[in-house]
This record gives structure tokens, sequence and C-alpha cells, in this order.
């Protein structure tokens, strides 16, 4: 059984930089680059993870993730939410919004993947 | 039995007597050694002009028809002077303080100064008057009559006698009473003589009064039985009828000219007042303790043809006391001299200074000259005036053919003034009272007095007798002594009801629906409050004030606590201890007034007393100056609220600096947080991949090349993001420096096209027209190339074209030179057109390699040089315009 990544940010270096880490774990990752489709493109993957860009084109990543947690398909989802823009607001907000896992760039890579094993974990335990 | 000759040469006798008193009084008071002529005493005395001749035989004759009822006569007068003395003692501090000279002057002054008021006073007074002055005539001559036969007579005639009596009393008149003419209108001789006279007909009538009580009837005991046997002890008493007369009397003791003269204007002491409240009714009980003795004996001594009005003199006469009867003649020729001397003198005043003076004064308007003989002119006009009274007297002696009864002549007089009373008493009490209604009662109480009083008491000769009976044209509700359909009264309590009722009426209703002159308000105030405004007007005299009220008072203004020690210490000061209120002491008072002054201010603080101690009325002055201080604590309010407003300006300035701040504020958290994104966003590649190359086992050549360049290509664009953001601080501050050189158009673009085309893997072709570009530049050229590379590579980056193209062209307008740089791309859509300058504003969601900061740039270089960059929106492509001002404007800057 395969696991299956949706990465959602626009930025093509860091696309590329975590689509090697996650794809040498073992995973499947399949990238999107836009906000304002994302939560369609999330529906109709069905990955076991998405890693969320806060600041995206189209729709902020904080909306899509709002969205997702509406859907029913989505709701129990693990998303880890990537920022680029220091404050704790973000923190809190996508808190509230009902993120699994905040992290803010620049990450290690080793950071990464034990997110990503640990959400994936947590997801399959219950 | 005296002769004619003989009473005349008494009378000249007596006559030059008073004169000599007379005389001898104005010697001593202009030489300021009169005072025992300014007593109280002589001031009581001169008031009993109020016994007339009238009141020397007509009350024995009173008595003899109507028994007790003469006593109403006295009883009026004595109510006023015991019951009203403050209301006189109002009338004498007005008089005084408003330099008042006779009662039409009074009245006109209280109403707005009007002369036309006091003109219908004076007609009233001198129409009133007349009948008053025949009565006397008439007595006068009467008492002749007693003396002398009707042969003897015949030498002068009756209606001669009358005649010489006026002219005499007339010439005597103008000697008193127009001798000099005081400045205050005071006649301290006639007064002086006119006391004198007080004297002799007391005297007189208590002498005729002894004798028959002791003399005739033989001791007190006898006389009051021969009362009881008398027509006088069966007299009923009317009371609707005594009443009538106590208070016509009692108005009429107001009134009167001629007692307004010697109680208001020869007034030389308002405290004069305190003694005659006592004196004069004592003066009046003496003079009519011995009417009904005489009245009862002469009823029971003498035939029923006598007339009984001249009992005082035919009583003595029959007993032969000849001595006792020239006695009782002079009490009776001084009655009546007295009292048409004074009479005449007030009228002469009222006459001449609101009649004749006025006529002379408009028929001399434009002369310079009068001053001089206005003197001469005033007391030629009194003279005339006493003369043209006395005339009207003895006319209508001659008129009503000297048969009435003197009461009731007197009576009509009586009625005739009293019309006087609501206005005067009114303006006395009366803020509301108006000129108009003033004016609208004395006419109507005038011409009802007129029709109901005087003319018929003129006799059939002026209405005729059908008039009398059945109404003028038959109206049966117009008849004199009718009016509508009263019937059955008394004619002069009949006019006397209805002439002051309809003229009170009447006063007050047109006072209350017109509206007073401001002179009018403010004399109506003056009156009103005469004893606010005179003698000491800031004074507290008096002390019936509750000191808990003012305690009260106090406390409110000041606070309890300082209320309570002051009232302490004031106490103390008093010399009463153990928390006891002060007493309202005046010091106290004042001192009250100081402090509460400090809170209140002066005129509130002393109305506030006023209203408490002997609830003063307050008066205008104290208004206007309560509405001063009101208009004070308006302008400081107002001055406050302009603080406030300023304030509250102040406030919203404030608030929008505030607000300014917080945006800026905000904008300045945004922009940190894009910054953060653009810095940590490359930081994170390079990270990523370093750890890659670091950590990551088996990595291709090829996979570690390219991650090296990643590497590598991020690091750059940090590097740039972190010299667009100095650059931006630095323009943003304004700390940039220009450096301003001269230049063309054409070299400034050559070096702008080929470094932002350099190293791009996309052609852009670049259209120029060269010919166009050859123009001189005095500008900062470095920048400016900036900006060109800056549109230049957008266009570059951003032009969607297959084959991307960039024209530029160059215009110059109104001494601007435009550099117009368009694409032939799909441009900026309209709704991001307003974007494109802010500030990591990026349009399209493709990396441009560009932090965002590139045109928010531009835009900051071209204004610091005077110019512009804007987004041409009209035009299909991306197009960008550059404004800039010429050399030669730059030069002429």
């Amino acid at each position: 059984m395969s696991r299956r990544v949706l990465l959602i940010e626009d930025e093509p270096n860091i696309v590329e930089a975590i689509r090697f880490l996650l794809v040498r774990d073992g995973w499947q990752v399949e990238a999107h680059s836009d906000g304002a489709d994302a939560v369609e493109v999330v529906v109709a993957a069905k990955p076991d993870l998405v890693i969320l860009d806060v600041m995206l084109p189209g729709k902020s990543g904080m909306d899509v993730l709002r969205d997702l947690r509406d859907i029913d398909e989505t709701k129990g989802l693990p998303v880890l939410m990537l920022t680029a823009r220091g404050q704790s607001r973000d923190r809190d907000m996508a808190e509230k919004a009902g993120v699994s896992r905040f992290m803010t760039k620049p990450f290690s890579n080793a950071e990464v993947l034990t997110a990503v094993r640990d959400l994936h974990a947590q997801a399959t335990r219950s | 039995m005296a002769t004619l000759n003989l009473l005349i040469l008494v009378c000249l006798a007596y006559v030059i007597l008073l004169f000599g008193v007379a005389f001898i009084a104005d010697r001593l008071a202009a030489t300021g050694r009169s005072t025992w002529l300014r007593s109280p005493l002589v001031y009581t005395l001169s008031l009993s002009i109020y016994c007339t001749a009238w009141t020397f035989y007509g009350a024995v004759g009173y008595a003899a028809r109507s028994g007790l009822e003469y006593l109403t006569i006295y009883l009026g007068p004595t109510l006023v002077m015991i019951g009203w003395w403050w209301g006189l003692r109002k009338l004498v501090r007005i008089g005084r303080s408003q330099r008042v000279t006779s009662i039409a002057d009074l009245i006109s002054s209280r109403y707005g100064k009007s002369n036309l008021l006091a003109v219908c006073v004076t007609i009233l007074a001198v129409i009133g008057v007349t009948p008053y002055i025949a009565l006397q005539l008439q007595s006068i001559t009467l008492s002749f009559g007693v003396f002398v036969d009707s042969d003897a007579m015949g030498e002068y005639g009756e209606h001669g006698v009358v005649f010489w009596v006026a002219i005499g009393l007339a010439v005597f008149a103008i000697l008193f009473g127009t001798r000099n003419l005081d400045a205050n209108e005071r006649h301290h001789g006639v007064v002086t003589a006119v006391a004198l006279e007080a004297v002799v007909k007391l005297v007189a009538l208590l002498a005729v009064g002894i004798f028959v009580v002791w003399g005739i009837a033989g001791g007190v005991q006898e006389t009051l039985v021969r009362i009881d046997t008398s027509r006088i002890g069966e007299w009923q008493v009317d009371g609707g009828r005594w009443m009538m007369i106590t208070f016509l009397s009692a108005a009429a003791f107001v009134c009167l000219p001629r007692m307004f003269q010697v109680m208001v204007v020869e007034n030389d002491d308002e405290r004069h007042l305190r003694t005659a409240a006592w004196a004069f009714p004592l003066y009046l009980l003496l003079i009519s303790l011995f009417v009904v003795p005489i009245a009862a004996v002469g009823l029971d001594l003498m035939d029923q043809t006598d007339n009984p009005d001249m009992f005082v003199l035919t009583v003595p006469l029959s007993q032969g006391r000849e001595g006792l009867a020239v006695l009782a003649f002079l009490g009776g020729f001084s009655s009546a001299t007295s009292m048409v001397i004074v009479a005449a003198m007030a009228m002469s005043t009222m006459v001449s200074n609101h009649i004749v003076m006025p006529i002379w004064l408009s028929s001399r308007s434009g002369s310079a000259s009068f001053s001089g003989d206005v003197r001469h002119v005033i007391l030629l006009a009194r003279r005339i005036s006493i003369a043209a009274i006395m005339a009207l007297g003895y006319f209508y002696y001659r008129l009503s053919g000297g048969g009435t009864a003197l009461a009731s002549i007197g009576l009509i007089s009586f009625a005739g003034i009293s019309q006087i009373l609501p206005a005067l008493v009114g303006g006395l009490f009366w803020r509301g009272a108006t000129r108009t209604g003033a004016l609208a009662g004395l006419t109507v109480g005038f011409a009802l007095w007129v029709y109901t009083s005087l003319l018929p008491g003129m006799g059939t000769g002026v209405l005729s007798a059908s008039v009398m009976m059945h109404g003028p044209l038959g109206l049966e509700w117009l008849r004199p002594h009718a009016l509508f359909g009263i019937e059955g009264m008394d004619p002069i309590m009949h006019t006397v009801l209805w002439s002051l009722s309809l003229n009170t009426a009447a006063f007050c209703l047109v006072s209350l629906y017109t509206f007073p002159s401001p002179l009018e308000r403010l004399q109506g105030a003056q009156f009103v409050n005469v004893f606010d405004h005179s003698t000491s007007p800031r004074g507290w005299t008096g002390s019936v004030a509750q000191a808990e009220d003012l305690m009260i008072m106090s406390q409110r203004i000041l606070g309890a606590h300082e209320a309570q020690e002051l009232f302490h210490r004031e106490a103390e000061l008093q010399g009463a201890w153990g928390g006891h209120l002060p007493e309202p002491t005046p010091q106290f008072l004042d001192r009250l007034e100081r402090a509460l002054s400090g809170t209140v201010g002066a005129a509130t603080s002393h109305a506030m007393i006023g209203q408490i101690v002997g609830g003063s009325s307050v008066s205008v002055e104290d208004l206007l100056a309560v509405a001063d201080e009101s208009a004070q604590l308006l302008e400081y309010s107002s001055q406050l609220e302009a603080k406030s407003a300023e304030l509250a300006r102040t406030a919203r300035q404030l608030r929008e600096a505030n607000e300014k701040l917080t945006q800026i504020s905000l904008q300045k958290d945004a922009f940190l947080s894009q910054v953060s994104h653009e810095l940590r966003t490359p930081m994170t590649s390079i990270r990523a991949f370093s750890e890659i190359l670091r950590d990551a086992e088996s990595l291709t050549p090829e996979e570690k090349t390219r991650y090296a360049t990643i590497i590598h290509d991020e690091a750059l664009r940090l590097t740039r993001l972190l010299n667009d953001l100095l650059d931006l601080s630095v323009l943003e501050s304004g700390q940039v420096s220009l450096n301003m050189r001269g230049g063309t158009l054409s070299d400034v673009l050559d070096r702008a096209v080929s470094p932002a085309l350099a190293g791009v893997d996309r052609p852009l072709v670049v259209h120029r027209r060269k010919s166009n570009e050859a123009i001189a530049l005095y500008s900062d050229l470095d920048r400016l190339a900036q900006v060109f590379i800056n549109l230049i590579a957008n266009a570059q980056k951003y032009c969607d074209a297959t084959d991307p193209e960039l024209v530029i062209t160059v215009h110059q307008m109104g001494g601007q030179l435009l550099v117009d740089f368009v694409d032939n791309g799909s441009g900026i859509p309209p709704e991001a057109q307003s974007l494109v300058f802010e500030k990591f504003a990026r349009v399209s969601a493709e990396k441009a390699g560009g932090a965002g900061l590139g045109l928010a740039i531009c835009r900051e270089i071209m204004q610091r040089l005077g110019g512009d960059v804007t987004y041409l929106g009209g035009v299909s492509g991306g197009a960008f315009r550059v404004t800039l001002p010429l050399a030669n404007e730059m030069a002429a800057q």
C-alpha cells in the first residue's frame, strides 16, 4: 500500500526539495501550486496527507484548510502547514482552523520527515 | 347783629394775619431757621384741609339729615391713615424720588411720562374739584347770609357776594400760592398758614361744641338725652351706604389734588407720616366730636326752616353769643379758604404744567431764547389757572343754583376724583398696569361719573327731566340714575358702583391686553419697587428674615460645611452660643450677602437675600444685574464650550493620527510579514538542498549540480531582495542623494536596454525611434536608467506574447517629457492595475525572480526626480509611461 502526499506549494524549489525527501522515504508525492482550486484537487486526489503552504496565489492556505475541515471526506485528513511568515498569529489561526501540525520555514529536512511520519502514524492508528 | 362790613373787616384782618404768618414762615424757611415749621405737627395740621367748609358746616347738617352717617366722611381718611400708612409712605417716597409736582404728574410719570394721561387727570381733577370749590363759595355766602339780613345783602346781591368772595379767594390763592416759584414746589408759608387755619377751625368747632353741650344743654348727660329724643337717634345705619361712603372718602382722601399737594408734594420728611398716622385721626375725632350734639341741639332749638348746615353759626347767634358766632364764622372761613387756596394751587400746577406749558412751548418751538422768561410764563400760567379754576367754581355755583345740600355736592366731587384711584393704586402695586389701561379706566369712569352724577347734579337745565325719567332717546336702561335697569339705588352709590367698577375693569383688562413701552416698564418698576431704589437701596433694614431660610439657602450655595461655619461664626459674634442661629441683623445680612456673592454674583446674592428678608420683591435693577451675571456665565460657558470644542477637535486629530499610526503600523506589519516571507522562501530552498547535498546518499552528479545551482540562484535572489529593500528604504525616507547632471534621453535609453536584456534566454525585441530621442535632460541619469531597466525587464519577464516586442515612444507635452513602454502582451488586468506599484504586489502566479519591489522603487525614483510613472490602462498590452520634466523646465526651477 502506497502512502500518498499532496504538496500544495507555489515555490518550485521547495516543491522539488520536499518531493526529493519524501520520495526517498517511500512516499508518492503529488504537487499543486495554486490555492484557488486546491480544495477540489485534495478531494479528488484523496491523499493520505497534505502539506499546505500558507501564502498561495489565488487563495490563502488558511482558507483552504478551513474549507477542508468543512468537508466530510477531508475533515480528518492530516494537514501539515508550512509558513514563511514568521508570526505567532498565523500559528494561532492555523490551530483554530484545525491544522494537524504547523511548521515555520526554513525547516530542517529531518523535521519535515518526522512530522510527516508522525502524522501518518496517528492517522492510521485512529 | 354784625354788619357785613364788620365781617368783611374781620375777614380781611384774618387774611392779613394769615398772609403775615405765611410770609414769616417763608422767610424762616429761606434762611434755614424753620425747624419747627417742619415738625410732624405742622404736617398733620396741614392735612386737615381735608376738613373743608363742607365738614365744618356740612357735617352738622349731614348729621341732622342722616344721623351718624356723617362719620363715614371721617372714617375713610382715618382708615387710610391707620391702615394704609405704608401705602401713603410709598406714595410719599415716590413723590420725593420722582420729584412729583401733582397727582397728574404722578400718574403721568408712572405710565411712561405720558402727557396725554396727565391732561386727562388734570381735566378730571378740574371738573371733579369745580363743584367742591363751588361748595366753598356757597358755604361762605351762606355763612355771610346768616349774619346779614338779605336786605343788607341787597347792596351787593346774593350772587354779588359770591362773585366777590370768589374774586377774593382767587386773589388770596394767587398771593399765597404763586408768590414765588419753588424748584421743589414746596410752599412752607402756605403750609404754615394752612396749619394755623386748621387750629382755628378746630378751636372754633370745639368752642361751639363746648358751648352747646355745657352752655345750652347743661352737661353731657342732658346732651345725650337730647340726642336720643331728636331725629338723629332714629336714623338707621345703612350698611351698604356706609361702606360705600367710607370707601369713597378714603379714595378721595388719597386722590384729591389738594390732599396730594399737602401730603406728598409738601411733605418734608417721610417720618412725619408716622406721627400723622395717629395725630390726624385724632384731629378728625376731635373735630367730629361735637357734630352730633350741635345737630341735636340745633334741631331742638331752631325752626324747621333753618338750614341745618348753618347750625354752627345759628345756634350761638340764637343764644346771643355773637363773639362765638364770629369765631365759628372764622373757623368756616378758614376751612373754605384753606381748601380753596391749596386746591387752586394744586390745580394750577397741574393745569399750567400739563396743559398751558406744553401748548406755550410748542407754540414757541424754534425760538431759542425762552429760558429767560420761563419763570415768568409759569407764574403767569399759574395765576391765570387759579383765576380760571375759581371762575369755573363760580359758574358751577351759579349753574347749580346753589340749592343742593353741601354734603351731596361734596360726594359728587369725591366720586369724580375717585376715578383716579384704580390707575393710582394699580400703578403703585401692579407692574403690569399700562398707560393704555390707565387711560381706558379713567375715560370709562370719568364718562360714567359725568353722566350719572355731575350732569344730573347741575339741575334740569343740563339734563332734561325726560332724560332723567326715561333715559336718552327713551332708552330706559340708559337712565342716569338707573343704568342697565338697576333702580332704587341711592344716586351716589349708583354712580360709585358703576363708574369705579367699570373703571377698574377697563383698567385691568386693557392693561392685561396691552404691552407697556420700555419707559413705562422702567417707571412701573421704579414705582412698584420704590423702597428698593431710594435711600439706602443696598442696605438691609428690618429683621423679619428667617434665619433658617437663610441657612438653607446658604447651604445650597456655599455647601453645608462652609455655610454652617459662617453662621456659627456670626452667631458667636452676636454673642449667641451653643448652636443658635445668628439674628438676621443688617450687619450679618451684609456679610452674608458678600459671602454669597462670591459664589453667585453680587446681584443674585442681593436678590436672593431680598427674597427671604421681608419678602421684598426683586427690583428691575436687581433682575438686570442678575441677567448681567447670567450673561457673563453664559459667555463663560460659551468660552468653555469653545474650549471643549477645541479639545474635541484635538482629540479627533489625535484619534485620526492614531488611526493613521495604527494603519502605518499595520502596513509595517504587513510589510515585515512580506519581507519575512520573501527572505524565508529562498532560505528554505537553500537549507533544504544544502541538507540534501550534505546528508543524502547516492546522488547523481547531475542532481548535485542542479541542487547547487538552485542554492546559488536562491542566494542571488536573497541578495537582490536585500538590495531592493535597502534602495526602497533610502528612497522612502527621502535620504537619497540625487546626482543631477545633463545628458540626452537616447543615451539613457541606450544604457538601459542592453543590461535589461543581458543574459536572457528569451528574446525581447525593442522598437525605438532614435530621431525622437535627441532630447536634452537634466536629471539623475543613473536613477532614470534604473527605472528604464526595470520597465524593460518587466516587459521581458511578463510579456506573454510568443514573440515579445516592446515599443518605446517619446513625446513632449506641456513642458513634460513622456516616455511610453508598450509591449504586445495581454497587459495587466484592470483590477490589478492600481496595485502594480504597491510593494510586493505580484500580479501573476508565476515566479519571475523579483521580490515585487521593482515598480514601487520606480515610482519612488520618478517622484524624487519631479516626474512619475503610471500604468496606461487604455492600451492593449502592458503599457507604462514615465513622465519627466524637460531639461529647460528643470533648469528653470
